[in-house]
């Protein structure tokens, strides 16, 4: 067990202007799950990439041992070879290729140039099983769930003999159950002798599997924490992550509860490509001002796409359903119609649906409003910059200046650019949807700080979030939902993660 | 790993402006090489007055079909219609004026409507059926070439009338001939009047910009390179304005072009279409759910395209004064080469209008060059497809250099 099968010795990597890694020191015990935890833009992922060759030997000052001699890999391929291998955050598979062919993608069980069928298909077959996967292996990426294409990563992996296993944020978009599945995985392949680490954010995920813990901060190694001999917090971790204790991660906040703003009754929504199937069943819901209302539940409940489409039917079709502000009916039918009623929509995909990246921060800002900055279809550059430096310093976005690009920004000044935008439309009700997503804690308390500054405004705010300590560190009301009906409405006092797991399992049975 | 916490800006050096922005010099650089190099290599004729003159008869059709262009591929399209729709639009100008004896006050704006039809009838497919804009013009191509032949018989049609000439062989007349020093030499003075003032107030609105900018402290070019670039922009503007008046002085065709180029510029920059333009070619999705209706959009770039595409159709048809049908095969490829050179991105979100037109300069002063030197149309072919890479290139290289 305390075979030492990679050590990672001073490691120092600069990028033009950052130093990305300093003097890092990273050591693995073979068999254990060894999680990296820190902060976005601590340097984690940099490290993985040197370690897998991303970055060549040469580019990095330092050494890496690895099974007691040490390795300069120059490319993926030498340290796929000595059976190092990474799976990256996006997951690198060819939706419209099968199972079969991702997973022998560059490495075909062929002769002369000619693949091998039957043999193909027959060793997926047995990958498969290994991993838990129940699908067939001519079954395409693109026809399954995230949750299982993760898996075929692993199973990719495995095709390669793999030794060291290194998993970048794997469950950061699975739904909790082929989370569990995913960890219970791993931990069987601990059993089996496999050593893996683990790059996540979430926590409680890290203190259910890791050995041992190494936690990064600004590119330098913290500490090393050694599960078994202590037992650590979650706090501990959070600790050696930003530097500090963190009492509180969610600021206090004194509810003014005011008036119904926001009101959707027996709202039914089909769903968007299989459309004979009705995805949203009698959703109803109230969001009223000065309240932080959110709604829990399990990827793949309809929580995105009622949120999607309320504002502007920009999801699903057939929709049925009446939608009031302030007792009044309004017309959310479009977009430009959604958001002159009042409404705004923070997505949870600022990359894809947030944020035109190559633009800047300025540009971004004033997109959804942008008559306001402009007369006679001509856009006022002072206005616009006045607007853009304005909303810069109040949510406080980290940039060289307003003409920064969005794309070179960290995920929470993204998030926060993103709010910019709708902020500036002026709505009455933010549905935002996951909006701590992907950002690092320091930002996530920040975000929270401006949700409740707007909602002490009186706006009212509808919060999407599958991390359930968050929903109940800011919400007044928490609905649940399951399979696209709303299961449950918890009072603050009556919410917690068991009442919420309890309502969605009851209904689960009831169906 | 940005995270600049603090406001304050360093102040930039010469040398990092100039790798910052080395795609905008390097291409008005590139333009006064190539000029340089031609008017050593044919002995001087490429800038002698008649030859200015035919270079802009020559090259300003390209240069307005660019303005559409660019407008498409900044959505994150393409429009490979445009060479047919010029040949059809040539057609029915041609039937209308001879066949028909319409004036030519009735043709021209008939013609550009027809114009924005056609370029309406492809922008449906691609805004509102979502099909890809390749296909669409591709198709389009096709069918506005084979109505072309259709509606000509085959044959060509001309001569046409002289007042729809003027549109592409008029010049300006000289109202301020009593102004000239030497009638002999300068044998229209509007031409110099006109560049005269117009590189006075190019000099006047840039330091005017740059005091507004400072204002708002916003950052300005270094003034070495705004000094530099006023002085051999207004050098080769006065240079041509200059020889143009040694001989029948401006092109009709000139002003119809400078004015297009400063409302489409005005237009990319300032407008809030533009804005949303390059809004959705960055990141459609982004820009539709931010309430804003990009189909329309699209649709109107390619209503846009086609009244270009039109203008252009006429120009050429009366310069050539027959309409034929094989007018503009190819003149899709000299436009889209055009913006691309001038730093447009393929993938959308990224071009500029001055960009495209020097983009279509390069072209036009490489055609004109090389013909003058005989070299034969295969060449001629080669070199310019090599200096398309070549920009390209250029730019990714840059890019990739910029990441590190």
């Amino acid at each position: 067990m305390d075979n030492i099968i990679l050590e990672m010795r001073g490691i120092t990597k600069t990028f033009p202007g950052v130093k990305a890694l300093d003097n890092v020191s990273f050591k693995v015990r073979e068999g254990e799950i060894h999680a990296l935890v820190g902060e976005n833009g601590a340097g984690k992922s940099t490290l993985m990439k040197v370690l897998s060759g991303v970055y060549p030997a040469g580019t990095y000052e330092g050494e890496i041992h690895y099974d007691g001699e040490e390795r300069r890999f120059g490319t993926i391929a030498d340290s796929e070879e000595l059976g190092i291998i990474i799976i990256h955050q996006e997951l690198a598979l060819v939706p419209l290729l099968s199972i079969a062919e991702n997973i022998f993608l560059g490495n075909e069980i062929a002769s002369k140039g000619v693949i091998h069928w039957p043999q193909t298909f027959a060793r997926t077959q047995g990958l498969l099983k290994k991993v838990g996967l129940d699908e067939s292996p001519a079954t395409l990426i693109t026809d399954i769930g995230v949750g299982k294409q993760q898996l075929v990563e692993i199973a990719k992996a495995l095709s390669k003999k793999v030794r060291l296993l290194i998993l970048d944020e794997p469950t950061a978009s699975l739904n909790e159950t082929d989370s569990d599945a995913l960890l219970k995985l791993l931990m069987e392949f601990r059993n089996q002798g496999m050593t893996s680490i683990i790059i996540s954010h979430k926590l409680n995920e890290i203190k259910k599997v890791a050995d041992q813990i190494t936690i990064l901060r600004d590119g330098g190694t913290v500490e090393t924490l050694d599960c078994h001999r202590e037992d650590i917090s979650e706090d501990r971790i959070i600790k050696g992550m930003v530097g500090r204790a963190m009492e509180d991660r969610y600021p206090p906040r004194e509810p003014k509860i005011g008036d119904t703003l926001l009101e959707v009754k027996n709202w039914n929504v089909f769903h968007q490509h299989h459309r004979d199937r009705q995805f949203l069943h009698d959703v109803s819901f109230k969001v009223r001002a000065g309240e932080v209302v959110g709604i829990a539940g399990l990827m793949g409940a309809g929580r995105t796409e009622t949120a999607m489409s309320i504002f502007g039917k920009s999801w699903g079709h057939k929709i049925t359903g009446e939608v009031t502000m302030r007792g009044q009916p309004v017309d959310v039918s479009t977009i430009p119609r959604a958001i002159k009623a009042g409404l705004a929509y923070v997505t949870e995909d600022r990359k894809q649906l947030g944020l035109v990246l190559i633009s800047n921060i300025m540009q971004n800002t004033t997109l959804a409003n942008l008559n306001a900055v402009a007369g006679n279809g001509v856009i006022d550059e002072r206005k616009e910059r006045k607007v853009a430096s304005d909303y810069r310093s109040k949510l406080r976005i980290r940039s060289h200046s307003i003409y920064q690009e969005a794309v070179n920004l960290s995920g929470g000044n993204q998030q926060k650019v993103v709010l910019s935008k709708w902020l500036f439309t002026n709505p009455e009700v933010l549905i935002l949807d996951e909006p701590t997503r992907g950002i690092d804690i320091g930002a996530k308390y920040e975000i929270y700080t401006i949700i409740n500054q707007l909602a002490a405004e009186g706006k009212g705010i509808l919060m999407i979030s599958s991390e359930m300590p968050e929903l109940l560190g800011t919400c007044d009301r928490i609905y649940v939902m399951n399979e696209g009906r709303i299961v449950a409405e918890l009072s603050k006092e009556e919410a917690s993660q068991e009442s919420i797991m309890r309502a969605i399992m009851r209904s689960g049975e009831k169906h | 790993m940005v995270a600049d916490t603090s406001t304050h800006t360093t102040k930039p050096s010469i040398g990092d402006y100039l790798r910052n922005n080395i795609r905008e010099y390097g291409l008005l650089v590139a333009l006064v090489i190539i000029m340089l190099f031609f008017q050593f290599v044919t002995n001087g004729v490429l800038f002698k007055p008649v030859n200015i003159t035919n270079l802009v008869l020559q090259n300003s059709f390209i240069v307005i079909m660019a303005l559409g262009m660019l407008l498409i591929i900044v959505a994150g399209h393409i429009d490979l219609s445009v060479g047919s729709i010029v040949a059809f639009v040539g057609a029915i100008s041609a039937i209308m004026l001879v066949k028909w004896g319409l004036p030519a006050f009735v043709v021209i704006p008939a013609c550009l409507v027809v114009g924005g039809i056609m370029g309406a009838a492809q922008g449906y497919w691609v805004a509102y059926q979502k099909i890809p804009s390749f296909i669409v013009t591709l198709a389009g191509m096709l069918v506005f070439r084979g109505m072309t032949y259709v509606v000509l018989g085959g044959r060509p049609i001309g001569p046409f009338p002289k007042d729809f000439q003027i549109l592409s062989t008029g010049f300006v007349p000289d109202f301020l001939y009593f102004l000239s020093p030497s009638p002999e030499i300068i044998k229209n003075m509007v031409a110099l009047v006109a560049v005269l003032a117009l590189v006075g107030y190019a000099i006047f609105a840039g330091l005017r910009n740059r005091r507004i900018n400072e204002q708002h402290g916003t950052e300005n070019e270094p003034f070495v390179f705004f000094a530099v670039q006023m002085a051999v922009i207004g050098f080769v503007a006065l240079f041509i304005g200059f020889q143009l008046s040694t001989y029948r002085g401006l092109p009709n065709v000139l002003i119809v072009m400078g004015v297009l180029i400063a409302v489409y510029t005005f237009i990319t920059t300032r407008s809030t279409i533009g804005r949303r333009v390059y809004a959705m070619g960055g990141n459609e999705k982004a820009t539709k759910l931010s309430g804003i209706n990009t189909e329309r959009l699209t649709f109107y770039a390619f209503v846009n395209m086609g009244v270009l595409a039109a203008l252009a159709g006429m120009i050429i048809t009366a310069r050539l004064n027959s309409a034929t049908p094989k007018a503009g095969v190819g003149f899709e490829l000299d436009v889209i080469a055009a913006c691309f050179i001038g730093g447009a991105s393929a993938s959308g979100g990224v071009g500029k209008i001055t960009g495209a037109v020097i983009g279509a300069f390069i072209m036009g002063v490489m055609n004109n060059g090389m013909s003058i030197m005989g070299i034969g149309i295969d060449y001629q072919q080669l070199i310019k497809g090599l200096v398309l890479l070549a920009a390209v290139f250029f730019d990714v290289y840059n890019k990739n250099k910029g990441k590190g």
